[in-house]
């Protein structure tokens, strides 16, 4: 399984291959798509991410056949949002928390290479939820 | 009637910039609005020529600076038409305006404040932090869904233990504008004094606040083409008078002494410490600046603009309006069926169109609108029918890519 270092190069290899702003958000909003919804009783108060804008829920959880790595799984209700959910599931997920605590969440964004897609504010919420991840993995390690 | 709008935009110098390569399309007007180079050079020129701390020192510049302090706030005055200028305090903005209210007022047990449920948030909490403080009741006003306020039901509401009705002007989320005038009318026979958050009315309206006999004006500067920082509460002299200092510091004191202190006499009493005075003589600025606009011009320019994206909105397929009340103003609030809010924001801002999405800061009117967000765009002085055009294209783009 590749690094996170690695899994951002991927990532922005991805949208570096596509043609345009247009593309790349296109992309993004298929990502949510696939993204699968958290079940209704997971969209709580406790899973439910401070700083967003829009609704977003993170739910951090140990599997018995890997128990040193966290897994993750999240929503919103905006299909962006979601995208970016997704992305960082592909980033974070099945991650020991070491690995998870040493990510640079700023240069994360910068490396992805959405920005000239997406403007990263504050209320988008994608700082909010690489600090909720980081903040499990810290809570975990 | 003709209104020169290029002229007008030619005033304010951050609308030749581009966002991601395109012209700014600056429809987030409610939430801020952009400032003309009079109030910037106001400001520049302040602190290039003309700048000390005021009220204190006895030297010229101090004494220049308190009388520009000063004269921003006759400006405020006459603006809004209040009797004279010590029935203008300057505060830090629309939300510590209504802050001082809610902080001052002689509330027990049991009494109630009359809101409505289209109140910005900065015209709830102070009122929650009355119910949690001090077990004050909070009486909700609703209205329909185009957000017009049932006045017979503000009677109703009204009891004996009524402390004050506390109203926007002016709906920040659907520009609906409310029946001031009447409002205060129907809480007066009762006894109960009003207070009105202006913060969107006075950039649109022509505010009098003596015609409306409004106990309480708040609003804020940003808004008003002015800068951040500086707001107004105007208060009826014996309104101010009942009310204790909100902050305690220099400039509001009278006497102080070991074991006893008295207070200075508003507007002081609630400029504790050294005001915002830079921003103070910014909005007197944009006061100036704004009436020597013509404002009927511009309140029908506005118009022009607000009924020609609803009416194209109007046209879409799976678009929901929301407020569309006849007597609005300067501000589309909608939803694009399937997409949140922020989808369509962050698409349309990679286009260059600024809108806001959220909440804005409307809890409760969402709720009663039975969603958990809209798309606003909101209208300034400075926009064009062009800009709405390009807003409409962009947003056929967004609901593409969103499709």
């Amino acid at each position: 399984m590749s690094t996170i270092d690695e899994a951002i190069d991927e990532i922005a290899t991805d949208f570096a291959l596509l043609p345009d702003w247009e593309e790349r958000i296109s992309y993004v909003i298929e990502l949510g798509r696939a993204l699968a919804p958290l079940p209704e009783a997971e969209r709580n108060e406790a899973n439910r991410v401070r700083g967003c804008a829009s609704q977003v829920w993170l739910v951090s959880e140990r599997r018995a056949d890997a128990p040193d790595r966290l897994f993750f799984r999240g929503e919103s209700d905006a299909h962006l949002v979601r995208g970016e959910i997704a992305l960082l599931l592909r980033l974070f997920s099945d991650r020991t928390p070491a690995e998870i605590i040493s990510a640079d969440p700023r240069a994360v964004f910068e490396r992805l290479g959405l920005k000239d897609a997406l403007t990263a504010q504050r209320s988008n919420g994608l700082f909010a939820m690489m600090n909720r991840i980081q903040a499990e993995a810290r809570a975990a390690a | 009637m003709s209104f020169d709008v290029a002229a007008t935009r030619a005033q304010f110098p951050i609308l030749s910039r581009e966002v991601y390569g395109r012209p700014l399309v600056y429809l987030d007007n409610a939430a801020s609005a952009q400032k003309p180079r009079a109030v910037i050079d106001a400001m520049s020129t302040a602190m290039e020529c003309s700048y000390a701390n005021v009220h204190r020192g006895l030297h010229t510049l101090a004494n220049e600076t308190t009388e520009a302090y000063e004269a921003a706030r006759a400006s405020v005055s006459r603006f809004i038409n209040a009797p004279s200028p010590d029935t203008v305090v300057f505060t830090k903005g629309g939300t510590e305006a209504i802050n001082i209210v809610a902080a001052g007022l002689d509330v027990k047990a049991g009494d109630e404040i009359v809101l409505s449920v289209m109140e910005h948030h900065a015209n709830i909490v102070p009122w929650h932090f009355l119910r949690e403080r001090k077990g004050a009741v909070l009486r909700w006003l609703d209205v329909d869904d185009d957000g017009n306020l049932d006045l017979s039901a503000l009677d109703a509401l009204i009891s004996p233990r009524t402390r004050i009705v506390a109203l926007t002007h002016m709906s920040n989320v659907l520009g609906v504008k409310t029946p001031a005038a009447q409002i205060v009318e129907v809480a007066h026979a009762r006894g109960v004094p009003v207070l009105l958050d202006g913060c969107q009315a006075v950039v649109h309206d022509r505010v009098d606040v003596r015609a409306l006999d409004a106990d309480f004006y708040a609003f804020t500067g940003h808004k008003l083409y002015g800068p951040t920082g500086i707001g107004v509460l105007y208060g009826k002299r014996e309104q101010l008078a009942s009310l204790p200092p909100f902050e305690g510091g220099g400039e509001m004191i009278d006497i102080v002494e070991q074991e006893r202190i008295t207070y200075n006499e508003p507007p002081h009493r609630f400029e504790a410490g050294t005001p915002p005075i830079l921003e103070a003589i910014g909005l007197g600025a944009a006061i100036a600046w704004l009436e020597s606009q013509d404002r009927k011009a511009i309140a029908s320019h506005e118009a022009r603009l607000c009924e020609a994206m609803m009416s194209a909105l109007r046209e879409l397929d799976g678009v929901t309006l929301y407020g569309q009340s006849p007597d609005k103003a300067a501000i589309v609030a909608f939803n694009v069926d399937g997409a949140h809010p922020h989808d369509v924001a962050q698409i349309l801002d990679r286009q260059g169109v600024a809108v806001r999405a959220g909440h804005h800061c409307a809890q409760p009117l969402m709720r009663r609108l039975g969603v958990t967000a809209t798309a606003r765009a909101s209208f300034a002085c400075y926009n064009t029918l062009e800009e709405v055009s390009v807003f409409m294209e962009a947003l056929h783009k967004s609901r593409k890519l969103l499709g």
